[in-house]
């Protein structure tokens, strides 16, 4: 078998300048308004003492959760050794860590006080799931990076057991990392919305979708970009089955999780509220998270063939997953909020600080360019990476048309 | 050992370490005049003489040394007696907006003490009552608070460290009773010895510089002049106004399905 070859992106077209370009601007847009906020306060957006977390977080969360996802493919590769997606295994690394700094990059700016973020590392609180996250987040970018080297080193890219060891290290932290995640939200227990362990396996599966989907539309650009066909065929047709795979299995763990709380009588009024009575909430769930983010895609996925030239349909559906997915952070995160705390059961409570009453949230520009950067961060560090290290896989004619 | 007596309790010595350089009870801006050095010496004659008792009065026999650390002989609390407490009143609330200077925004603008007005689902009568920090034994912000700024002192009150909060209203989301605030902005004028800082997380602080002090916290205290609602003191004290209270009529804490243990006592809530 000849031995992968890879290369470092050199010549950019203008359609790839133009994309570089409009995430430098967005990054721009993205700065100034966190330099906005931190000057005036967060009173200038649309966040307040109900709705706690808004729009950056949302892009945060959905950005760290894709993150672990985008190695799939490289613990596909090394810990499952299905060798077709092996020379996509770098790609996949990079993204991880681009996706994972463009999160993280959001959550810190929108900090009250992002100045003090390096305290974290002298004042620790045990207890707290958000510490523990802050080493899982640096264990896992340190952890791809060992892997990354493992695997372009030459000497120990010989070894398969280095990569093998890295791999699996890589795996597992990342399933850890997506757990703390989610149980961000299952260990709040006055939050009726999202309050339970199955926020773990959720953010799990959705992980796994939205990297994936990440992975696909970095990797069908990329194809562009080199003018080379790095979705073979083969390719295109276990993507397809992977994102049905990983849609279907968050689609029922979100049946399961709603049904659960539809069932019990205390978190039955929440429920009623996210998926029918809540306003803008059910529409945000059911067209957005369900219907355009699940449901449209699988269908395309389902329709569509296992041949090369639907690279389309794989396109759209991975678009439509990853919109699918801020749609579902939207629910998760300003739904749950949005629902008022349960403070004297057996009342009817109102008060000037919103008890008793649904929450409103009206997100402000500056909240929306500081989340939508977190992306372009990510992307714009994703292609710095293909620039500097050799890591877009150089395909032969003949495996493309296998 | 329950987990209220963690790594996390703080023996923090009597308001100094908590609010670095303050007197209690001050006010920020006083200053003399060149021009009153002679109605200062007769106030400072003055003041000379009568300061024993102004002393024994204000720095009362439950004020704790500076110096010497908070306790957990001691267990600070409040009762709420709701039949007491008037639909009309909010005369905590102004109080505690005056001691503690919380000024801003409608939208934004902090709540450390709020009335709340109950409408019995079943009954259809309407009640109120106050709700601020709980105080919780167990506190979920502590608990989840990522720097430890979050903290509950040895005596049960829990406190914002505000050097060492970045900000990220976790302790906010985990709260069962949305006692925190966020400063959304900045803030003048502020009372020294309760310090406000531009993105930071506050919340009730059972007035701590008031009570190492000897003195009732400023919503009791102005309670006690309308209907008499809030009782404060130790709740490890048996002797204690708000132990006999407890004693003498059921009382409840706000959710305590949660097991999170609230300082505060609510009686009458039905």
């Amino acid at each position: 078998m000849a031995k992968q070859r890879y290369h470092r992106l050199s010549d950019h077209s203008l359609p790839f300048w133009t994309l570089i370009l409009l995430h430098g601007l967005a990054v721009a847009a993205g700065v100034a308004s966190a330099l906005y906020i931190e000057s005036h306060g967060h009173g200038v957006t649309g966040m307040n003492n109900q709705i706690v977390w808004g729009l950056p977080h949302v892009f945060a969360v959905f950005l760290i959760v894709a993150a672990s996802g985008a190695l799939n493919v490289a613990s596909v590769s090394s810990v499952f050794h299905r060798l077709v997606y092996k020379p996509f295994a770098r790609l996949s690394g990079v993204l991880a860590i681009a996706l994972l700094i463009g999160g993280l990059a959001i959550l810190v700016l929108d900090l009250g006080r992002p100045e003090r973020v390096f305290l974290t590392l002298f004042h620790r609180n045990l207890t707290s799931i958000f510490a523990w996250n802050i080493y899982l987040y640096g264990g896992f970018v340190a952890l791809v990076a060992g892997y990354l080297y493992a695997m372009m080193d030459r000497r120990l890219s010989n070894d398969p057991r280095a990569t093998a060891v890295f791999g699996w290290a890589a795996f597992i932290w990342r399933l850890i990392l997506t757990t703390g995640t989610g149980s961000i939200f299952g260990f709040l227990i006055a939050r009726d919305a999202v309050s339970g362990a199955i926020m773990a396996p959720i953010f799990i599966a959705s992980s796994l979708l939205y990297g994936l989907a990440f992975t696909v539309l970095v990797l069908l650009t990329m194809s562009i970009e080199t003018s080379d066909i790095l979705c073979t065929k083969e390719l295109i047709g276990k993507f397809r089955g992977l994102l049905a795979l990983f849609a279907a299995t968050t689609l029922a763990l979100t049946l399961i999780a709603h049904l659960t709380k539809l069932y019990a009588a205390p978190t039955v009024a929440v429920e009623l509220f996210l998926l029918r009575d809540g306003g803008i909430y059910p529409i945000v769930f059911w067209i957005g998270q369900i219907g355009l983010g699940l449901l449209a895609p699988l269908l395309l996925l389902a329709v569509m063939k296992s041949e090369a030239s639907n690279v389309a349909e794989l396109a759209g559906a991975s678009i439509l997953f990853l919109f699918g997915g801020l749609a579902q952070m939207y629910v998760v995160i300003i739904g749950a909020q949005a629902w008022p705390l349960n403070i004297f059961p057996g009342f009817e409570a109102s008060s000037s600080f919103g008890d008793g009453a649904v929450a409103t949230y009206a997100p402000t520009a500056p909240e929306f360019f500081l989340g939508i950067s977190g992306v372009s961060i990510a992307m714009l560090i994703a292609a710095l990476a293909f620039r500097l290290l050799p890591v877009i896989p150089q395909i032969l004619a003949n495996e493309a048309k296998a | 050992m329950s987990h209220a007596d963690d790594e996390h309790e703080a023996n923090i010595p009597a308001t100094t370490a908590w609010m670095p350089g303050t007197i209690p009870g001050s006010s920020p801006g006083t200053g003399m005049t060149g021009g009153n050095r002679r109605n200062f010496l007769r106030g400072a004659l003055a003041a000379t003489l009568i300061a024993p008792g102004v002393t024994l009065n204000v720095f009362g026999a439950n004020a704790r040394p500076a110096g010497e650390p908070a306790s957990t002989k001691v267990r600070w609390g409040l009762l709420v007696d709701v039949n007491k407490c008037s639909i009309s009143c909010d005369a905590c609330v102004r109080a505690c907006n005056a001691e503690n200077g919380l000024t801003g925004r409608s939208e934004t603008d902090a709540q450390w003490i709020r009335k709340v007005t109950l409408n019995n689902s079943a009954t259809e009568e309407i009640r109120s009552a106050p709700v601020m920090c709980q105080h919780c034994a167990s506190p979920p912000c502590v608990d989840v608070c990522p720097t430890g700024a979050s903290f509950k002192r040895a005596d049960g009150i829990v406190l914002v460290d505000k050097h060492i909060c970045i900000g990220c209203r976790y302790c906010m989301m985990a709260c069962p009773f949305k006692a925190r605030s966020f400063v959304h902005e900045d803030h003048d004028d502020q009372a020294t010895h309760a310090p406000r800082g531009k993105g930071t997380v506050e919340g009730c602080t059972l007035c701590v510089t008031r009570v190492d002090a000897g003195q009732k916290p400023a919503c009791v205290e102005a309670c006690a002049k309308e209907g008499g609602a809030l009782v404060f003191g130790d709740l490890n004290d048996p002797g204690s106004e708000i132990s006999k209270a407890l004693r003498q009529y059921p009382a409840a804490q706000l959710r305590a399905d949660l097991g999170v243990d609230p300082g505060v006592f609510y009686a009458h809530l039905k």
